[in-house]
C-alpha cells in the first residue's frame, strides 16, 4: 500500500508522476500518482468534485499537466492531442453520453475505429479497392462489438433514438473498437437501474477477460466493490487511499471524506 | 434494395439527357446549365456546412476565385490563354488552396464565430476584386474569356454543350461525394459535426478533416467558377456578392443538409426559381400588363423579390420542415424495413 510515488515500474502499463492540474488558483488534481497494472479493473472514487474526471481528461489529453508526467507504455503522453492518445491505445467513455446522435450505431462503431484506419483522402473520394477492403474490415469488427454488447438489432438505428442503458453501451462499443490496450470509463453506471448495473458489471469483467485493462470512475459503491481489482480514492484532488476493495471500505479517511467528520 | 430504387436514377439520368431534344428553347436551356452550376456549388458547401457542421457563410469567394483563376489565364486580360479543360482542374487546386487558407486560421471556431469570419472572408473577395482593377478590371470584371473547345466543336455561347458539360461534372461529383460519404472521411465529417470533442478521442485528427473539409467544398466551388465564367465569357465582381452565398445556402437547407440527393433536389429548386421560373414569370406579368394597359404591371421585375423569396422559404423550412425536403431520414426509413442486420449497411452504398 505505498502511498509513495510509485518506482519505475515496469510491469504498469500507466503511470502517473505527481501529476497536478491547476485551473487558476484551483487545484483539481494535487501531485497525484498512480500505477495501473495491465490486466486489472482499477477504480476511482471519491466524492463530486474530487477530480476523478479531471483525471481522466489529463490523461486523455483535452487537458495538459501542469506539472507532473503521464506515462503510457513507455511513453510519456503529455501534450499528446486527444486522437494520438487514442492511436497509442487509450480509449474511454464519457460521463455525460457523447455519442454521434445523428450517425447509425454502426456507423458510431465505425468511427470509433478511425485511429486503426489507414485510408486518406484519395482513398475516400475514390473508394479505392483498398479503401474498400478496410471498410468491410471495420464494418465487420463493428458487427461483432454490436454483438457483444447485445446492440446488434439496433445497427441501423440512428445513436440517438437508443434507449438510454444502450447508449451507454454503445459508448463502450465505440471505445473498444479503437482496440485499446486501456480503457476508461466514467461512470458507466449512471443513471441504470438495478439490473442494467448487472448486466453493465458481467460487460467490465468480459472486457477485462478479453485483456484490455480497466480504469473506472463509479459512484456505485456495490459495483465498485464487486469489481474492482484496486481502488484509488480522491478528494479535493489528492488521493487520500489506494488498496484492495475490502482495504479501502475500512479506511477511516476514506468513510470520512464521503460521510464528513463525526460520522 | 428494390430495383425501382435502382431504377429512378437512370430514368431520371435518361430524361436529362433527353431536355435539349424536347425544350429547344436556348434560354431555357441556359437556365437548365445555371442551375447544374448551383448543384455544383450546393454539394460544395454541403460538405462543409452539411457533412462537417461547420456553417461557412461566404461560400460564393470560392467560385469567384474559381472563375478569376480561369479568366486571368484564359482571356486577352493578360494575354494568357491556357487550355479550358486542365484549367478546371487548377482553378480546382487554386480555390482549394484558398480554402485551407481561410479553413486554417479559423479552425478553433465554431457556430455563429465561425460564420462571421466566412462572411468577411465572402465580402473580402469580392471588394479585392472590385478594387484590385490594374489586374481584375475593376467593376467591369474581365471580358472576352476563352470558351471551351472540344475535338475542334467551339461552345461559343450555345448553352446546350454546356448543359451536358455540367451534367457529366455533375455525375462525376455524385460519385465522389457518395464515395466520401460512406468512407472513413465522410464518417469523420460527421463525427467532427455531432460531437467534435468525441471524434478527436475516436483518433480523429480534426484539424486535418477540417481542412480536407474546407479545401474540397471550395475545389467544386471553384470548378463551378471555371465554367460560369466560360459560359458567360465575363466575370465581375457583382456576381460573387453575399446573395450568391445566401442562394447557395438556401439551396442545402431546403433540400436537406447532409443528404445529397436532398441537396439535389433543392438546388434544383432554387436554381429552376432563380433562372428560370422568375424571369419568365416577369415576362408572362408584364406582357399581361400590355393587353391589360397597365404601367405598373408592365414594369414589374420579379427578379427583384427572389432574395425575399428565398427568405420566405428559408423561414418556412424552419418552421415547418427544419430537416429539409429530403433529410438523410430518408435513408434510415429505408434501413427500417425489415431486413437482416448484416445486409443494412450494403443498403447505404
Amino acid at each position: 500500500m505505498a502511498h509513495s510515488e510509485p518506482g519505475p515500474h515496469v510491469s504498469s502499463l500507466l503511470t502517473l508522476r505527481s501529476v497536478s492540474k491547476n485551473f487558476g488558483g484551483l487545484a483539481a488534481v494535487k501531485d497525484l500518482s498512480l500505477a495501473v497494472e495491465p490486466g486489472r479493473i482499477v477504480s476511482l472514487i471519491g466524492p463530486n468534485g474530487a477530480g476523478k474526471s479531471t483525471v481522466f481528461n489529463l490523461i486523455t489529453g483535452i487537458y495538459t499537466p501542469s506539472s507532473g508526467t503521464i506515462v503510457f507504455e513507455d511513453r510519456v503522453l503529455n501534450g499528446y492531442r486527444p486522437d494520438l492518445v487514442t492511436a497509442a491505445g487509450i480509449a474511454r467513455t464519457f460521463q455525460n453520453i457523447r455519442l454521434f446522435s445523428f450517425m447509425t450505431v454502426l456507423e458510431n462503431v465505425m468511427v470509433g475505429r478511425n485511429a486503426r484506419m489507414h485510408a486518406n483522402l484519395a482513398d475516400s473520394a475514390l473508394r479505392t479497392p483498398r479503401a474498400t477492403r478496410e471498410d468491410k474490415t471495420v464494418e465487420h469488427a463493428a458487427m461483432e462489438l454490436l454483438e457483444f454488447f447485445g446492440l446488434t438489432r439496433y445497427a441501423a438505428e440512428w445513436a440517438r433514438n437508443l434507449p438510454y442503458g444502450m447508449q451507454r453501451r454503445l459508448e463502450m462499443a465505440r471505445a473498444l473498437a479503437s482496440e485499446p490496450r486501456l480503457l476508461l470509463l466514467d461512470e458507466p453506471a449512471a443513471g441504470t437501474n438495478p439490473a442494467e448495473k448487472q448486466a453493465l458489471m458481467r460487460l467490465v469483467q468480459a472486457i477485462r477477460n478479453r485483456g484490455i485493462t480497466v480504469l473506472l470512475i463509479e459512484h456505485d459503491m456495490r459495483l465498485v466493490m464487486e469489481i474492482s481489482d484496486e481502488v484509488h480514492v480522491l478528494d479535493y484532488g489528492e488521493k487520500i487511499a489506494q488498496g484492495t476493495p475490502e482495504e479501502v471500505r475500512h479506511n477511516p479517511l476514506v468513510i470520512e471524506a464521503y460521510l464528513g467528520k463525526g460520522a | 434494395m428494390s430495383t425501382m430504387r435502382r431504377a429512378v436514377p437512370i430514368i431520371i439520368g435518361l430524361a436529362l439527357l433527353a431536355v435539349p431534344f424536347v425544350d429547344r428553347n436556348a434560354a431555357h436551356i441556359s437556365a437548365y446549365a445555371d442551375t447544374g452550376m448551383l448543384v455544383l456549388l450546393a454539394f460544395g458547401l454541403n460538405i462543409i456546412v452539411g457533412y462537417t457542421g461547420l456553417l461557412a457563410l461566404g461560400f460564393a469567394a470560392f467560385f469567384a476565385i474559381g472563375a478569376y483563376t480561369y479568366g486571368f489565364l484564359a482571356s486577352p486580360q493578360f494575354g494568357i490563354h491556357l487550355n479550358f479543360w486542365p484549367m478546371i482542374a487548377v482553378s480546382a487546386s487554386v480555390a482549394a488552396l484558398f480554402g485551407l487558407l481561410l479553413g486554417a486560421p479559423t479552425l478553433r471556431l465554431r457556430g455563429d464565430y465561425l460564420a462571421i469570419v466566412t462572411l468577411g472572408f465572402g465580402e473580402i473577395v469580392p471588394q479585392v476584386l472590385q478594387n484590385l482593377d490594374k489586374w481584375t478590371g475593376g467593376p467591369d470584371g474581365i471580358a472576352g474569356i476563352d470558351q471551351p473547345k472540344i475535338f475542334g466543336y467551339a461552345f461559343g455561347f450555345n448553352p446546350i454543350p454546356y448543359y451536358y458539360l455540367y451534367l457529366a461534372i455533375i455525375l462525376l461529383a455524385l460519385w465522389l461525394m457518395n464515395n466520401l460519404r460512406y468512407s472513413r472521411l465522410g464518417r469523420a465529417w460527421m463525427a467532427i459535426r455531432e460531437d467534435e470533442l468525441a471524434a478527436a478521442h475516436m483518433g480523429i485528427n480534426t484539424t486535418g478533416a477540417k481542412l480536407a473539409a474546407f479545401s474540397l467544398g471550395a475545389a467544386l466551388a471553384g470548378v463551378a467558377g471555371v465554367l460560369f465564367a466560360a459560359k458567360l465569357s465575363t466575370v465581375s465582381p457583382s456576381g460573387f456578392d453575399f446573395n450568391t452565398s445566401v442562394m447557395i445556402l438556401a439551396a442545402i437547407v431546403l433540400g436537406g443538409m447532409g443528404n445529397l440527393a436532398g441537396v439535389l433536389l433543392g438546388a434544383t429548386i432554387i436554381g429552376l426559381l432563380n433562372f428560370l421560373i422568375l424571369p419568365q414569370a416577369s415576362n408572362l406579368v408584364q406582357t399581361l400588363g400590355q393587353w391589360v394597359h397597365l404601367a405598373a404591371l408592365q414594369s414589374v421585375d420579379l427578379n427583384q423579390y427572389r432574395f425575399m423569396l428565398y427568405g420566405i422559404i428559408l423561414v418556412l423550412v424552419m418552421l415547418f420542415r427544419p430537416e429539409g425536403l429530403l433529410p438523410s431520414a430518408v435513408r434510415q426509413a429505408e434501413l427500417h424495413a425489415e431486413q437482416p442486420d448484416d445486409a443494412l449497411p450494403e443498403a447505404a452504398y
